[in-house]
């Protein structure tokens, strides 16, 4: 790692995006990018956070990114502990809050926690001011690493931000991998349109500069990177009428190579933060076509959650005088 | 008030009471029998010395508060608040009068459980606590609660609150009801097919990835319910009116001769959803924060007498409640102890004057439900509240009287104070220069 560079990014917490600044965003990508070339060595390991506890607590199901975030901390040389929902306390009654105190207690360097509460790591991270807090995902607000796998994979793909253009299609209301996207590529000088029926678009994109589009053909039109969103099929269940069917919503906002091939430019990008239901948003052949950078993503999330637990942990400064070794 | 008490004068107060048009410095003689005697210039040169004099000279005196709204807990709920503490809380904040909701539990749907809440006030002192009788049995919605039961043993008004009343067949008969025995309806308006969120829809829900609630939860109730008041002639009075929609509406359906009032909330005076950044628990309640366009509006209707009261809707929740995920928090605040001093406030930026802010907290919501109440006529109960304007007040929730500290407004600080709180004559809250003290003997 470069000397210098830690004063670049001096939070404890990565709660999201929103309030990140571009050279933070940057900084972030570019250690990412140092740390991707390691997962391509033969030997994947190296001393940076030994001696250091990583706990993850995830009260709400994730294989993806709780799985890339235990690869992230043990290929940091990190000692990893893993909380599920169904295995925690939680389900005996016990607040959110006594969970993490008592975690906190037992002097973790990391909490990283996903849970399907907006606003739940906001909660921890005031609670508990000597433990570092990172948000895995949180309700509908922000998954701040998928936002900067996001960043990276558009970054290596199409070399940068400023003056391209990202669409969003899907349910962005209830999703966090849009809010974290929105707010990283917005700051980073990127347009961000976003499509879907009206009734999974949230008032006040606007104010973020997010064009909001009702048909496929014109979001995607020009765009440099389609960012489809996974359906859950559980909120039709629900009663949101939210849409008739996913029979109905895969013919009017599903993506497929016929749509892609008329309306898209031809070097477009496809993306996808999974898990994809095929035959729903993206038509089944098209996750593993040319314009799918899919697999791109998951590769990066290991080097971007590094670089997070890297960094809130207070980077090369720190570690060198802890005696981590970078 | 058959207890006797040692007569005084209250000296040199600037004394407004909007319900008797009065604005001048005078002394207030309050006789034994606990009621108003006189108000006239120089009275205390004259009494006695059987008669005590305080001095309150460049203080403000009002008639003690009236509050249409608050939620004292008991029975059933007493960890959150009681009779006791929820008086205390009352009297600490210049309220005198307090109305508390049926949601109790058991719910107040009986005379039995209104007497119990009457004698539990009896018994205290504090202030005059007058419930409010569930609309419909166990406030379910399904039919109507024994009203004229819980009306004769001291009930003055009508409501299922927090529940509101989908079914429009019933709050129809209810309105119909009620005006056949003379008692408002208060309607907390929120179609529940509508409101599936914790704040209000918008950008901040957006920004904030939570579900939120339109004003059309709001406003088509509100719509749907001023019909059903023109329809029956019922008096429809709807509470914490929230948005700017409403407030048009109730405007124009008042204009139109229908019977229908309504009360805004401290907290919907002064915040917006901004406030909700941060998931401070603190800031969730229903209706939820608006906008500052919304804002604007119930500010608006203060002024131009849309609205005709301010009532804080007192809800106290304990931590447990409260210190937990925002989307799990209870719904609700305490407003008691900082009512005055978010009123003042609005008086302070300019947006009502003086006399309106006091007329918002006494005569406005008396008048209102037909009370005795929030008036210093000669004749009517002393209750009176005195007010230090040159003051300021820290809010320090652990020093609330309320059991409870859920208050978006910790830390905050408020101009003005209340220096004194009389209910019958007696001193019952006195500001002693370093705390608050609250009891029959706060003064001895």
């Amino acid at each position: 790692m470069a000397e210098g560079t830690q004063s670049k990014f001096s939070r404890k917490d990565l709660l999201g995006l929103k309030d990140l600044s571009a050279e933070e965003l940057r900084h972030l990508l570019d250690v990412a990018e140092q740390f991707r070339g390691l997962n391509l060595r033969a030997i994947k390991k190296v001393p940076t956070l030994r001696g250091k506890s990583v706990v993850h607590l995830f009260l709400e199901p994730s294989t993806r990114t709780r799985t890339s975030f235990d690869i992230a901390a043990k290929r940091l040389s990190a000692d990893t502990f893993s909380i599920s929902g169904s295995s925690s306390s939680t389900t005996k009654g016990e607040t959110l809050l006594d969970t993490a105190r008592n975690l906190a207690a037992m002097h973790p360097d990391i909490i990283v926690l996903r849970h399907k509460r907006s606003g739940a790591p906001a909660l921890l991270s005031r609670e508990l001011p000597g433990t570092c807090i990172v948000n895995a995902g949180d309700g509908f607000c922000e998954h701040p690493t998928q936002g900067l796998l996001d960043m990276l994979t558009i970054r290596r793909s199409i070399g940068g931000f400023r003056g391209r253009t990202v669409t969003i299609v899907g349910d962005i209301m209830h999703s966090r991998v849009a809010r974290s996207a929105i707010y990283g590529l917005r700051t980073m000088g990127a347009g961000v349109r976003v499509c879907g029926p009206r009734t999974l678009i949230p008032p006040g994109l606007d104010s973020l500069g997010v064009e909001a589009h009702d048909h496929l053909e014109t979001a995607i039109a020009g765009a440099d990177v389609v960012m489809m969103l996974r359906i859950q099929q559980e909120r039709l269940a629900r009663g949101g009428h939210y849409f008739p069917s996913t029979r109905e919503y895969s013919r009017l906002w599903g993506l497929d190579r016929s749509k892609l091939a008329r309306w898209a430019r031809k070097d477009v990008i496809v993306m996808h933060p999974g898990p994809v239901n095929r035959g729903v948003e993206l038509e089944p052949e098209l996750a593993d076509s040319k314009w799918s950078v899919i697999l791109n993503q998951v590769e990066n999330g290991v080097a971007v959650r590094m670089a997070v637990l890297y960094l809130v942990l207070g980077g090369e400064r720190a570690a060198r005088s802890e005696g981590r070794g970078v | 008030m058959t207890v006797q008490i040692q007569p005084l004068v209250l000296k040199g107060g600037r004394v407004i009471d909007p319900g008797s048009d009065h604005d001048a410095v005078v002394d207030v003689l309050i006789g034994a029998d606990g009621c108003i005697a006189e108000l006239a210039p120089g009275i205390a040169d004259k009494v006695g010395d059987e008669v005590r004099v305080i001095d309150v000279t460049g203080h403000l005196v009002t008639p003690g508060f009236v509050d249409l709204h608050t939620h004292l807990r008991e029975p059933g709920q007493e960890y959150k608040e009681t009779v006791e503490t929820g008086s205390a809380s009352a009297v600490a904040g210049g309220f005198t009068t307090v109305l508390c909701m049926a949601n109790t539990n058991p719910v107040n749907d009986t005379g039995a459980v209104t007497r119990y809440i009457v004698g539990q006030s009896e018994r205290c002192g504090l202030a005059r606590v007058l419930p409010i009788a569930a609309l419909s049995h166990g406030m379910k919605g399904e039919k109507l609660a024994e009203i004229g039961d819980m009306l004769a043993h001291g009930a003055v008004a009508v409501s299922d609150d927090g529940l509101p009343v989908m079914d429009a067949h019933l709050m129809r008969r209810a309105l119909e009801y009620c005006a056949t025995l003379g008692v408002p309806v208060i309607a907390h308006e929120e179609d529940s097919c509508l409101s599936g969120g914790c704040m209000n829809e918008g950008r901040v829900s957006t920004l904030l990835g939570l579900r939120g609630i339109p004003d059309a939860a709001e406003d088509v109730m509100v719509s749907r319910d001023i019909v059903l008041a023109e329809l029956t002639g019922g008096h429809l009075h709807v509470a914490h009116v929230s948005t700017a929609g409403a407030v048009r509406m109730i405007r124009e359906a008042q204009a139109r001769g229908v019977h229908v009032t309504t009360e805004v909330t401290p907290h919907h005076f002064t915040l917006t959803d901004e406030a909700v950044v941060g998931y401070d628990p603190d800031t969730r309640m229903a209706p939820p924060l608006r906008t500052e366009e919304a804002r604007q509006a119930v500010v608006e209707g203060l002024r131009d007498g849309t609205i005709c009261c301010i009532a804080t809707d007192h809800a106290p929740h304990a931590t447990v409640e409260k210190e937990v995920e925002f989307e799990l928090a209870a719904n609700g605040v305490v407003g008691l102890e900082t009512a005055w001093g978010l009123t003042y406030r609005l008086v302070q930026q300019g947006e009502i004057d003086l006399t309106t802010a006091v007329r918002l907290l006494t005569s406005g919501p008396s008048s209102c439900f037909g009370l005795s109440t929030g008036t210093l006529a000669v004749g009517a109960s002393a209750d009176v509240t005195v007010i230090d304007l040159e003051a300021t007040t820290a809010v320090d929730v652990s020093a609330f009287h309320s059991r409870s500290s859920n208050s978006p407004f910790k830390g905050w600080e408020l101009p003005s104070r209340i220096a004194r709180t009389l209910f019958g004559g007696r001193t019952v809250y006195l500001w002693d220069g370093e705390e608050g003290r609250v009891g029959l003997e706060a003064d001895l």
